[in-house]
């Protein structure tokens, strides 16, 4: 608890946290909406990113199909507020537990593969509950559910329940970097490090690694089903091409390796880079339906010369900077 | 006091019988050499004691707790530390971060910053410690060793097991370790097991009792000097005088 809270106070956590914050006050102050929209998205590439570090950057485990868990916190929480009239606050939080209760459920399986096993097993999963929701009449099955639009009366208004959004996303994004933060600090952090570099020695080394697994899996499940719920409130509709969209697992993939997996500060600086990449080439007519295809090239040239993603060459090349650059 | 005790344990692969009906205790403070040819069941022995494989037959207690079935994560914390026969350290973390996971996660039970102080002090037993924030996966293969005995030693074991841990070193390196062993042995009051497949010369400066393995079975056990020039020894070693 001491060393947490210490933790907390040190520059290189700080300076994130600052930049997120400054960044997210700007389209209120400015009350421009084209840029609410986009730093919106940008806040939830982080979230999202910085949740897929926890088991895949620091404890290795490449889980590819990671956005079902977006997909689930958003059905659970979309359900709740449209066959119940629950706060978006509440049905965001039981869209978090259930998608930790499920990754515990499916991590007792799963997290005894390892490697590409793993990764694609999560697909499997990813494709199945997908195909369960698209199957579930009272969810709407393939045309997903639509608010009406009285639900956003019980905040004011559509305009206010979309600001509430924002400022619950980034919330979220600080919230999710900082956990980063103090898991890598953490005995917990130091044993999932050592279960991604060698998972048979750290049983010996006394790391009881089925339970470290399942503890990472679920919390980086758990934040991802409340980006899902914050976002299809947004949104205002669920379907499930658009909650359970492979494409957008790639995407968190991509971040995280493109800014380092394993570091704090990698998948901000992936999500930032994701997010202009994406910009620059969608708005390409040359590139528009192949921006990632791009991304996936740009993937494969990082695996192969910069597997430590932007941060962790930058730590690597500047030792200065691991001072300051978790 | 006896720490360890094996009863008639047994381990099979397929058809073979890599480890076969052995016995022997581990006194408290002992020094122990194993010794045997390549694939006379050592590495297995000790996967064995530390719970990667469980034994098909027999038991294992240490200090008197029947372990046989218990978890292999849950030992460590009993007071059991290992090297690995080919240095397994975890590359992409710091040698200081390795050396502080044994402390965090073995007996010592350290918190984070407890292990990292841990860590330092043992680097600097061992002599690397100005390799500290060095990636592990960078250092030489001798470091890579002498890391895992720092790591091994951070966990403040009652029980080390060292796995063929001065294969390749050099004769000055390898005395250098045995004095250090046998001062921390002494210190801290660890009994420690290091098994060879030769080096039966470091051997007799540092054990004072040996176990010979061959072909899974224990075949001798007894004080050093008198074990290492038994006539069935020197047979398996085929027909050389070993020391
Ligand atoms: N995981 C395993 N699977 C199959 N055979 C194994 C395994 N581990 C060891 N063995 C076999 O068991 C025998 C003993 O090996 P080992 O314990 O490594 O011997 P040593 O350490 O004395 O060289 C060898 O024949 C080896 O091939
Ligand atoms: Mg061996």
């Amino acid at each position: 608890m001491k060393d947490s809270l210490k933790n907390l106070t040190d520059v290189s956590l700080l300076w994130l946290l600052a930049i997120i914050a400054v960044m997210a006050v700007i389209p209120p102050i400015t009350n421009s909406i084209t840029m609410r929209e986009d730093i919106f998205l940008i806040l939830q590439y982080i979230a999202l990113a910085a949740s897929l570090n926890i088991i895949l950057g620091f404890t290795g485990y490449v889980s590819f199909g990671h956005i079902v868990y977006y997909g689930i916190g958003g059905y659970v929480a979309f359900a709740l507020m449209y066959f119940y009239g629950i706060h978006l606050i509440p049905a965001m939080i039981a869209g978090g537990i259930v998608c930790a209760i499920i990754a515990y459920l499916l991590g007792e399986a799963v997290l005894r593969l390892r490697g590409a096993y793993f990764a694609i097993a999560t697909i499997g999963i990813n494709e199945a509950v997908k195909a369960l929701v698209n199957n579930l009449e009272f969810l709407g099955g393939s045309a997903g559910l639509f608010f009406n639009f009285k639900i956003y009366q019980n905040y004011g208004g559509a305009g206010n329940a979309i600001w509430l959004a924002y400022y619950l996303m980034a919330i979220l994004a600080i919230v999710v970097i900082t956990s980063n933060y103090l898991i890598k600090k953490s005995k917990f952090g130091l044993g999932l490090m050592s279960i991604r570099e060698d998972e048979d020695a750290a049983i010996v080394l006394g790391i009881d690694t089925k339970k470290y697994k399942s503890l990472a899996y679920m919390l980086s499940a758990f934040f991802p089903g409340m980006v899902g719920a914050i976002f299809f409130f947004k949104n205002g509709n669920i379907e499930p091409v658009n909650a359970f969209h492979l494409l957008k697992s790639i995407e968190m993939i991509f971040m995280v390796v493109l800014g380092g997996f394993g570091t704090v500060t990698g998948p901000f600086v992936g999500s930032l880079l994701y997010e202009r990449i994406r910009g620059l080439l969608l708005v390409n007519p040359l590139f528009k339906d192949l921006h990632m295809a791009v991304a996936g090239i740009i993937l494969l040239l990082l695996i192969l010369f910069v597997p430590s993603g932007v941060i962790g060459y930058l730590r690597d090349k500047v030792a200065i900077l691991r001072r300051y650059v978790e | 006091m006896e720490l360890l005790r094996l009863e008639n344990v047994t381990k099979r692969f397929g058809g073979l019988v890599a480890v076969n009906k052995v016995s022997f205790t581990v006194e408290k403070g002992e020094a122990i050499g194993i010794v045997g040819p390549n694939g006379s069941g050592k590495t297995t022995l000790y996967n064995l004691i530390n719970g990667v494989y469980f034994p098909d037959e027999g038991r294992i207690y240490f200090e008197g707790q029947d372990i046989t079935e218990l978890p292999t994560h849950a030992r460590a914390p009993l007071g059991m530390a290992r090297t690995f026969q080919i240095p397994r350290p975890f590359g992409g973390a710091t040698t200081r971060e390795n050396v502080a996971v044994g402390a965090m996660f073995g007996h010592a039970k350290a918190s984070v910053d407890e292990a990292l102080e841990i860590a330092d002090e043992y680097l600097k037993l061992v002599g690397i410690y100005d390799k500290g924030d060095v990636e592990a996966a960078r250092l030489t293969p001798l470091e890579k060793k002498l890391m895992e005995v720092a790591r091994a030693l951070a966990m403040k074991p009652k029980l080390l097991l060292l796995d063929e841990v001065m294969a390749g070193m050099n004769p000055s390196d390898i005395d250098q370790l045995i004095e250090l062993l046998k001062r921390v042995k002494e210190e801290e009051d660890i009994s420690i097991v290091s098994m060879v497949e030769h080096l039966m010369h470091a051997i007799t400066k540092f054990a004072e009792r040996v176990i010979v393995m061959h072909q899974g079975e224990k075949l001798l056990e007894g004080p050093t000097m008198e074990v290492l020039n038994h006539p069935k020894v020197v047979e398996i070693y085929l027909g050389k005088k070993v020391v």
